[in-house]
């Protein structure tokens, strides 16, 4: 695949459609985080409004399950950067295997996550269908696991999408389109996965950690 | 380069003849025409809402429309002006056709995204319309909670889905532009030879890509929150109605800039080509555009200065308010001062650009006096709110739209249009405008509310005024439509710089060829360079 690069009608050379490929994809993640940069201003928020029922209603959050998933979660970003230097390196078997492990991790958290939905479901947590708190401050406590539905929710979103890119990558690297000179799509993929997975970074100890000591 | 007009050959318009050729187009010259076609439609569609809402306040008694059917009017007005007309009008037509014609690049980076940023508007236009037949909405424009979540029986939903899709349309085009005038720039044309047109796409591409996720967030919250009723806006769990109006306009301020802005741009444009004159520092101009569009993130506390937000807060908010004031004002000077010694030529879109300049500075000024923490008590929520910022939004923003569709339609259409009648729009609108808009400054500072289907008969003179003014702006508005579809037909042949204007873009064939450049341009000069020797012949 020697100067097989395709490169697109609007753009000089193969140099060019790369960088503003890779720009591209800054610009987007810069969006990214505005998006759910106003989910956390409205976290921060109420939560210097009612620490008292925030911290409540962390230590009813599964802290076990968020932990594996977050272990499953940073593990799958570190595939995802060894299936990009398999890329770099024209590694074409690799590439495939890096990126079905971590496809497949994704699928791993997703499942998890599912399975806590349910406990908190069962737990009556859910604000909306089935929420009962017994202690005080049961309003704000739901306010809490609003939050916690809607941001885990968004981020749940975004990772379906990832996995979907991450497959259609695994596809394209299939079939061979790749090659030391042309892997965007993978070093794409590969950021707006991290992306997911730095929101999660941030969710985790907002949602699991803080009022838990 | 000599004109080729009136002989065959290929251009962007000739490519294709079928509906699906323009439907799947990924050039830009297509896009922006789709574009066109589509805000044009959303246009009347919130100027039937206006017409209805002047029709009513014709008499101070509510004898047209119920107060339900007004408030669904100006509901619709606004969303439909403001999120499909005004945010994607100079962006999305001109800027589309424009930006990679003006930094001599073939097409923006991403063509398809294009495409696809243009079938999300549509598909949320699909959506405000299917709000609008189901039965409308009552909210306001701005769907504060918590009559938006909690009390409202209309389609606020739908009505927040077509804004929240319409949403990344705008972030797709921002992104596009972004990478295109970072990437693509023709050789030798540095930052600073760009033309100022392209400074302010660039700088409204930086508020739609930071400040439309905002907004998309803070919908989708609405809508979560009024489908299964509980929510961080409500206050019977302890959520807060303000916390949404932070939210709400930390994108709808900047929003306003996504509206000016573009049309400085056109304004300087238009004003150094027909002043044949360079424009007056041309640096200053360039950072006061980011230096709006950066301050313009800080000041959108000065929505909320009698909604319970803290003195304190309101105090820094009026600061940062007034402080926008000054590379607005600059650009003001600016353009006065390329005027200076010019060899001025009233031409049509001169005549637009002169009245934006006028009608802008009268805008920002009363914005002055509404960023005033004590005088804002007085004004907030009557009608001087609503001339001030018709003003900006029509009087600034949709007549540099009309300036720049004079300026470019030789380009974009090879064509002529009657400069006599467009004169006569120009100035018909100018002075409808006014009428329409200046009675209601009045009849705010003496204390006339907004979204209100009747007054007090003392209202009614300039009541009437404004709405006699309304029907001469219609009248002007429509003009245009008229002679613009005459000239397809019947127009003149333009040739490639019928204005003699400098710029990459008129150094192309008009209408250009797909592919925007024989070959691609080299750039040896600065932008304007309008008082050199082969300025008239180039």
């Amino acid at each position: 695949m020697t100067e097989a690069v395709i490169t697109a009608r609007q753009f000089d050379d193969a140099q060019q459609q790369r960088s503003a490929s890779d720009l591209g994809i800054w610009v987007f993640l810069a969006s990214e985080v505005l998006f759910f940069g106003a989910l956390f201003a409205a976290y921060a928020f109420t939560r210097f409004r009612y620490p008292d029922a925030f911290a409540a209603a962390s230590r009813l959050t599964d802290v076990a399950l968020g932990s594996v998933n977050t272990g499953v979660l940073l593990t799958s970003s570190l595939t995802m950067a060894l299936g990009v230097r398999a890329a770099k390196l024209g590694a074409r078997r690799a590439l495939i295997g890096w990126l079905a492990a971590t496809a497949a991790l994704g699928l791993v958290f997703l499942a998890i996550k599912g399975g806590e939905y349910y406990l908190d479901y069962t737990q009556h947590l859910v604000p909306g269908l089935n929420f009962q708190y017994a202690g005080p401050d049961s309003r704000q406590v739901e306010l809490f696991f609003y939050l916690y539905f809607f941001t885990t929710g968004v981020h749940a979103l975004h990772l379906i999408v990832g996995i979907g890119i991450v497959c259609t990558v695994a596809a394209m690297a299939w079939r061979g389109v790749f090659s030391p000179d042309y892997f965007t799509p993978v070093e794409v993929g590969g950021l707006y996965w991290h992306l997911v997975d730095i929101v999660w970074i941030f969710l985790y100890p907002l949602l699991y950690l803080v009022s838990r000591a | 380069m000599s004109a080729a007009a009136g002989t065959p050959r290929e251009t962007y318009l000739n490519a294709g003849f079928t509906l699906w050729s323009w439907l799947s187009s990924v050039d830009h010259k297509r896009i922006a025409i789709l574009y066109a076609i589509s805000i044009t439609g959303f246009f009347f569609i919130g100027g039937a809402a206006a017409t209805l809402i002047r029709l009513e306040l014709l008499t101070p008694a509510g004898d047209l429309v119920s107060a339900d059917t007004y408030n669904k009017l100006f509901t619709m007005h606004g969303v439909i002006m403001v999120w499909f007309f005004l945010i994607p009008s100079i962006p999305s037509t001109l800027g589309n056709f424009l930006v990679p014609l003006m930094i001599g690049a073939r097409d923006l980076a991403f063509p398809r995204l294009n495409l696809a940023s243009w079938y999300l508007y549509v598909l949320g236009g699909l959506f405000t319309v299917a709000a609008l037949v189901a039965g409308g909405v009552d909210t306001g424009w701005t769907f504060y909670t918590p009559f938006s979540t909690m009390f409202s029986n209309t389609h606020v939903i739908a009505a927040a889905a077509g804004v929240f899709v319409v949403g990344f349309s705008s972030i797709l085009t921002g992104l596009n532009f972004i990478v295109t005038i970072h990437k693509m720039r023709a050789p030798g044309l540095t930052w600073f030879r760009l033309p100022l047109f392209v400074w302010t796409m660039y700088a409204t591409s930086i508020i739609f890509v930071l400040a439309t996720p905002v907004l998309a967030m803070t919908l989708f919250l609405i809508s979560i929150e009024r489908f299964f009723g509980v929510g961080i806006f409500d206050p019977a769990l302890g959520g807060d109605p303000l916390l949404f109006q932070h939210l709400f306009w930390f994108y709808s301020h900047p929003a306003v800039y996504v509206m000016i802005l573009p049309a400085m741009g056109v304004a300087s444009e238009i004003i150094t080509c027909f002043a044949r004159n360079r424009v007056f520092a041309y640096r200053s101009m360039a950072y006061a555009v980011l230096a709006i569009a950066i301050i313009g993130f800080l000041v959108w506390g000065h929505h909320m200065f009698v909604s319970g937000q803290s003195i304190y807060a309101g105090t820094v908010f009026s600061i940062l308010s007034f402080l926008v004031a000054v590379p607005s004002a600059i650009k003001v000077f600016n353009w006065t001062a390329t005027l200076y010694k010019g060899s001025i030529s009233f031409d049509a879109p001169m005549l637009y650009a002169l009245g934006f300049v006028g009608l802008f500075t009268i805008g920002g000024m009363t914005g002055l006096f509404l960023a005033s923490l004590a005088l804002d008590v007085h004004m907030h929520d009557t009608y001087f709110v609503i001339a001030h910022f018709h003003y900006i939004m029509v009087g600034g923003a949709v007549m540099a739209f009309l300036g720049g569709i004079h300026f470019w339609w030789p380009k974009i259409t090879g064509r002529l249009y009657s400069d006599g009648w467009a004169r006569f729009a120009a100035i018909l609108i100018f002075f409808g405008f006014n009428l329409t808009f200046f009675p209601q400054f009045i009849l705010g500072y003496l204390g006339m509310p907004r979204r209100y289907h009747e007054y007090p008969p003392e209202f009614q003179v300039l009541n009437v005024l404004s709405s006699a003014g309304a029907s001469i702006l219609a009248v002007g508005y429509l003009l245009p439509l008229c002679y613009l579809f005459w000239s397809l037909r019947r127009g003149a042949p333009a040739g490639p710089n019928p204005w003699h204007a400098k710029g990459l873009e008129w150094r192309t064939p008009s209408p250009p060829p797909t592919h925007n450049f024989a070959s691609i341009p080299v750039v040896t000069e600065g932008p304007y360079a309008y008082a050199t020797p082969e300025a008239a012949g180039d």
